[in-house]
């Protein structure tokens, strides 16, 4: 059995998380596989939540499968295909079923997944969802409800250090702290600088929270002007574009996945953050490298 | 107006360089019908619509050239409305391209006589093509 | 002010297929000045309809009349005999206007020639952007006097979502403003950026009974 996240969080040590992706079908084959694959190498597993809005199996699906198989879920929840009901009846079946951590996110816009015409809900947005999960906590539901039994997550978020401008974000950061978070995965970061920032920021705010790095491995030049075109927050520096430009054909995958090592050692060693949190989407099964070249098993 | 090529001149510009084409016997087309307006910014869309409606086969308009308007800027709005009046021709299934928007200075009979028989040309041949 | 915009034109002559009278009616307030549905594009659409049927050798016989304002039935009263005379009316008028017509006059069927889609405000010349989702309860004094609800594109109400492009711009809309970049904009101008660190509690969703209602005090 692997040891509650919360208990992980509080300790010392390095944080490491990474995801599953749900399928996009009611197979979840794939999925047993990267469970079973990571489970044991990492202190969480996330699970997304209708990724970039593209309908899937569900988040919570996959989560009742990683306890089953005896790993630690992180269920990721967005604002954007559920109102206020529907989110806490979710959460109140999570728990029932053993699954102690909850990230609350708002959730991408409709518009760029494969479900155009939807409704998109929004009936609540990433703070106050912070403040629901804590209202459950206290066995109450938030339009005041008694509750025949609460909950007792651990409560996570996102944030994009890399934003700009910035001071918009860390207001809404400093909103979600105070609303209380026990963690922080960012989005994708590629200078310390920035991160250490972030951290510094966070910490003076409230030195328990803790702040584990995004990690996307970048794979070609291509993938890198394409996340600097089109996928907003995320900044990749020239000098990671250049020394993947100089990589001999063939081998980008393995180079991201030696850059990545390379910067998840440095933020270990420099303290700069308390972990990672490592998103390799559509390449699950490399993880466990760049865990090895990381040093991390 | 059955079969006509209407054409809305200005009177700064187009209606004195069709005048002075006419003064010296320059020949154009005979279904050129000229309608004197005190700016092409005074044709509507409605104006080109119900020439069309009356049977029209084509609606020239024609103003000052760029910067030369008395009128400040109905030249560049005459054009605006040729264009809109072209997608709302199109959408009732016409062609947009029997509307047609031109610049032309009152001293230039030579132009006024080839844009007219261009666009009458055009519609010629596009119905000997139909 | 309330804006429209004219459905394609495929749609409203389909709507109208088989109706050889038609009185095409445009309303005189929010459609005319956004340019959906007033007098002027009440005789653009007459016209092409005449064009567009008249061509395909079937032909159509079209009323116009451009009311006041069509939401208030006395002024649509006005109109009735000119409705008696027609098979079908196609209203330019917002869903409010349409649905005044069709009461009134609750034998004829009353068809919309636009669709109706936001509370606005002219950007600038013949460019309309949303400002108010009239939820009825309105916050406007926390924000600066930016709405969110509906200039963010997911509505948000503590703050950015973290795809705000650089720059400031929308996630979704490269050319749109971040409405959380322009409400903080706004508040640091005025010396009041606590407003924004203020925790705002889940949105009153039903602050309006839909369908809403609302009575005047007495004077
Ligand atoms: S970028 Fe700004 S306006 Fe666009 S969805 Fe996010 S918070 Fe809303």
């Amino acid at each position: 059995m692997s040891t509650p996240f919360r208990e992980i969080l509080k300790k010392e040590g390095f944080v490491v998380t990474t995801e599953v992706g749900p399928e996009k079908g009611s197979s979840v084959s794939k999925a047993i596989e990267h469970i079973e694959l990571l489970k044991d190498k990492v202190h969480g597993l996330n699970v997304t939540d209708n990724q970039s809005s593209v309908m899937r199996y569900p988040s919570l699906g996959i989560c009742l499968l990683i306890k089953e198989h005896g790993g630690e879920p992180v269920l990721q929840v967005t604002c954007r295909d559920r109102n206020r009901m529907a989110i806490q009846a979710d959460l109140l079946f999570a728990h029932s079923r053993g699954v102690r951590n909850v990230l609350c996110l708002t959730g991408d816009s409709v518009d760029v997944g494969d479900h155009k015409e939807a409704k998109q809900v929004f009936d609540l947005d990433s703070v106050q969802l912070i403040h629901l999960v804590h209202t459950l906590n206290s066995a109450r539901d938030i339009a005041g409800n008694e509750l025949s039994g609460g909950t007792d997550f651990c409560v996570g978020t996102a944030a994009s250090p890399s934003s700009d401008p910035i001071e918009p974000q860390l207001i809404k950061v400093e909103k979600k702290i105070k609303a209380g978070v026990d963690f922080i995965q960012t989005q994708a970061v590629y200078e310390l600088d920035e991160i250490k920032r972030f951290t510094d920021f966070v910490r003076n705010m409230d030195e328990k929270v803790r702040i584990l790095a995004g990690i996307v491995p970048i794979i070609g030049v291509k993938m890198a002007a394409y996340m600097n075109e089109n996928v907003p927050g995320i900044v990749i520096p020239q000098r990671i574009i250049d020394e993947l430009a100089e990589a001999p054909k063939g081998t980008g995958v393995a180079k991201g996945i030696e850059m990545s090592a390379r910067m998840i050692r440095q933020l270990k060693e420099e303290r700069v953050c308390d972990g990672v949190h490592i998103m390799f989407i559509g390449r699950e099964e490399r993880v466990p490298e760049i865990l090895e070249a990381a040093g991390l098993v | 107006m059955k079969g006509r090529v209407i054409a809305f001149c200005c009177e700064h510009s187009a209606y004195p360089a069709a005048d002075l084409a006419g003064r010296l016997r320059l020949h154009y087309s005979e279904s050129l019908r000229i309608i004197r307006v005190p700016c092409a910014g005074r044709v509507d869309v409605i104006h080109m619509l119900k020439a069309f409606e009356k049977g029209a086969r084509a609606v020239l308009v024609l103003g000052c050239e760029d910067g030369a308007c008395h009128h400040i800027t109905g030249n560049t709005r005459a054009r605006e409305r040729v264009e809109q009046c072209q997608v709302l021709l199109d959408e009732a299934r016409l062609d947009g391209r029997s509307v047609a928007m031109h610049n032309i200075s009152p001293n230039a009979p030579q132009k006024f006589v080839r844009i007219a028989d261009e666009l009458v040309n055009a519609k010629e041949q596009s119905r000997e093509a139909i | 002010m309330i804006i429209a915009e004219r459905k394609p034109m495929e749609e409203i002559e389909e709507s109208v297929a088989e109706y050889k009278k038609v009185l095409v009616a445009g309303c005189g307030t929010c459609v005319t000045v956004c340019w959906a549905g007033g007098e002027k594009e009440v005789g653009i659409l007459a016209s092409q309809l005449r064009l567009a049927r008249g061509a395909a050798g079937n032909e159509i016989v079209t009323l116009e009349t451009t009311v006041e304002r069509q939401c208030e039935k006395e002024m649509v009263t006005e109109i009735k005999d000119k409705v008696a005379e027609a098979d079908a009316v196609l209203s330019l008028a917002c869903g409010s206007g349409v649905q005044t017509m069709a009461e009134l006059f609750d034998d004829k069927p009353v068809l919309p020639a636009v669709n109706t889609t936001f509370i606005g405000m002219p950007e600038r010349e013949g460019l309309w952007v949303e400002m108010c989702g009239a939820c009825g309860d309105c916050f406007l004094d926390r924000t600066g006097g930016v709405c969110p609800m509906v200039r963010c594109a997911k509505g948000l109400l503590n703050g950015p979502c973290g795809g705000t492009r650089k720059g400031g711009m929308c996630e979704i809309d490269p050319d749109k403003d971040c409405a959380w970049v322009l409400v903080h904009r706004r508040l640091e101008k005025q010396g009041r950026l606590d407003l924004m660190r203020e925790y705002v509690t889940p949105k009153n969703f039903r602050a309006v009974r839909r369908p809403g209602k609302v009575q005047a005090a007495k004077a």
